[in-house]
């Protein structure tokens, strides 16, 4: 297990392979559909501290007000691939190093990760409740009434949150080498 | 003699359906994750992942807390004594999906189409989403069915012939459709899932067909010999393909697979796939007068 401190710097990241299994640490930022078009689109200043080196999570979760704090309940990743438009653009406008989420994404952000120096984390989908323990804090949250829950920003202090890194900074996918080996099985059960 | 129903207990007994089924993984799918784990090769990441997830439900139950942050869509099959007004049942569980997102037990996850907002509640247009049915028993039974979006996203449906695959408008025809969709879905829908395959209907009816598969323990044997066939050939090679667990790679690609058939039109031969995820939450209860179980 690799313990990765966010922000982390490019040559640190570049030092990932597929298949590493890391630790995060440190303060991330959650963001799904309606916040990959509105970083692109209305360029908002007030996220560029907060995603420079650091990590943008694939998350909508299941929240909880107690006072004044938000608390996370459940927080594992959502379908990554519905971002593959906008990810590459997005990491080079904001100098992400990582995305983290489910599923993988496709050639335009492998791409994307090499030109920039940035990795692909694959949480684990549907581990809601274990990845919710490991938020620590919940540091405040942006578009919230607009975008609504699961929409939202929520910026988010994270303590030994695992994945795994499925896209590295060199051009290597776990998911197109798992999918070419299956293409071939199930080419060879169909007939075609 | 017609069957009393207290509005308030009932709204109350499935807003705790909607808890169980958000927070704990059904038994025999806990069976079949921990038979998975220890089959899969040690040091590889199937085995570490079906763990993590493994340990995750465990965490779930112990404090209440969703399984999934997508706790998906609220599909309800109803099956009532007669006389007992639908519209009484629709508006208690509406009521009973409104507490228990308040309760966090849910994610509010029904959005406008039009407007983009989210209603924040987990209510709206077919949301919740109803099936009904009516028997000779004097109990109200409710059976539920969590469905994420992620591997609702997989879900496909075929029309047979397909030139691409070969496949006839025959079972084989069924096999194929079914290999290629698990295996164009490698790990998105969060594998391993259970596929619940229709054969036949409308486009509708045959995707009801599929979704209602879904309720099938995993042990158990399909009543039509063709169909228990199909079922283990195609949870046998499926589980060929090496998708493992998220995609991962490994041997365990699906849980179960579960085949029913509705009548077609001869023109039409649809194959409906309803593909869950691992985290495959569903929950029925029995409500009587006086009691409500669990199961």
């Amino acid at each position: 297990m690799i313990k990765i401190n966010l922000p982390v710097s490019e040559a640190d990241i570049r030092k990932l392979k597929m298949g590493d299994e890391v630790s995060l640490n440190g303060v991330m930022l959650t963001g799904r559909d309606s916040a990959h078009t509105w970083l692109l689109n209305d360029k908002p200043e007030e996220v560029r501290e907060l995603l420079k080196g650091s990590v943008i999570y694939h998350c909508g979760p299941v929240v909880k007000k107690v006072g004044d704090e938000w608390h996370f309940v459940a927080a594992g990743p959502t379908t990554s691939i519905r971002e593959e438009p906008y990810q590459g653009p997005v990491i080079k406008e904001y100098g992400i190093r990582g995305v983290m989420g489910k599923g993988g994404m496709g050639e335009k952000t492998l791409k994307a990760l090499g030109e920039n120096g940035a990795v692909y984390f694959h949480a684990v989908g549907g581990a809601a409740t274990l990845q919710a323990q490991a938020v620590k804090k919940v540091h405040g949250v942006l578009k919230l009434e607009e975008f609504g829950v699961p929409e939202a920003l929520w910026i988010i202090e994270v303590e030994d949150f695992q994945a795994v890194v499925t896209m590295d900074s060199h051009g290597n996918s776990l998911h197109k080498e798992i999918k070419a080996a299956s293409d071939k099985v199930a080419n060879e059960l169909i007939g075609i | 003699m017609s069957f009393k129903l207290d509005v308030d207990r009932f709204r109350d007994a499935v807003t705790e359906l909607i808890r169980k089924a958000a927070t704990q993984l059904p038994a025999d799918v806990t069976q079949a994750m921990e038979t998975a784990r220890d089959n899969e090769e040690k040091g590889r990441p199937a085995k570490s992942v079906l763990d993590y997830m493994l340990k995750n439900a465990d965490a779930a139950k112990d404090n209440s807390t969703p399984i999934c942050q997508d706790t998906g869509t609220l599909i309800f099959f109803v099956t009532i004594p007669e006389g007992v007004s639908l519209r009484k049942i629709e508006s208690a569980v509406t009521e009973a999906a409104r507490l228990a997102t308040k309760k966090s037990y849910l994610r509010p996850n029904a959005v406008d189409s039009v407007t983009g907002k989210n209603s924040g509640d987990n209510t709206g247009i077919m949301a919740p989403y109803f099936h009904y049915d009516e028997w000779d028993e004097s109990t109200i039974k409710v059976e539920l069915m969590l469905k994420g979006g992620g591997c609702e996203n997989v879900s496909d449906q075929y029309k047979l012939p397909d030139g691409r695959l070969k496949a006839g408008r025959d079972l084989d025809g069924v096999y194929k459709c079914i290999i290629d969709a698990i295996n164009k879905a490698q790990g998105l829908g969060c594998a391993p899932g259970v596929a619940g395959i229709g054969i036949g209907g409308d486009r509708a009816s045959g995707m009801v067909v599929a979704k209602k598969q879904l309720f099938r323990k995993l042990n158990d044997t399909n009543s039509d010999p063709e169909l228990a066939k199909l079922e283990s050939r195609l949870y046998t090679d499926l589980n060929k393909l090496g998708i493992g667990p998220m995609g991962f790679g490994g041997l365990t690609t699906v849980l179960g697979v579960k085949v029913g058939a509705a009548h077609r039109l001869p023109a039409s031969f649809f194959v409906s796939l309803a593909y869950s995820c691992w985290a495959d939450r569903r929950c029925s209860m029995h409500f009587t007068e006086s009691e409500v179980s669990y199961d």
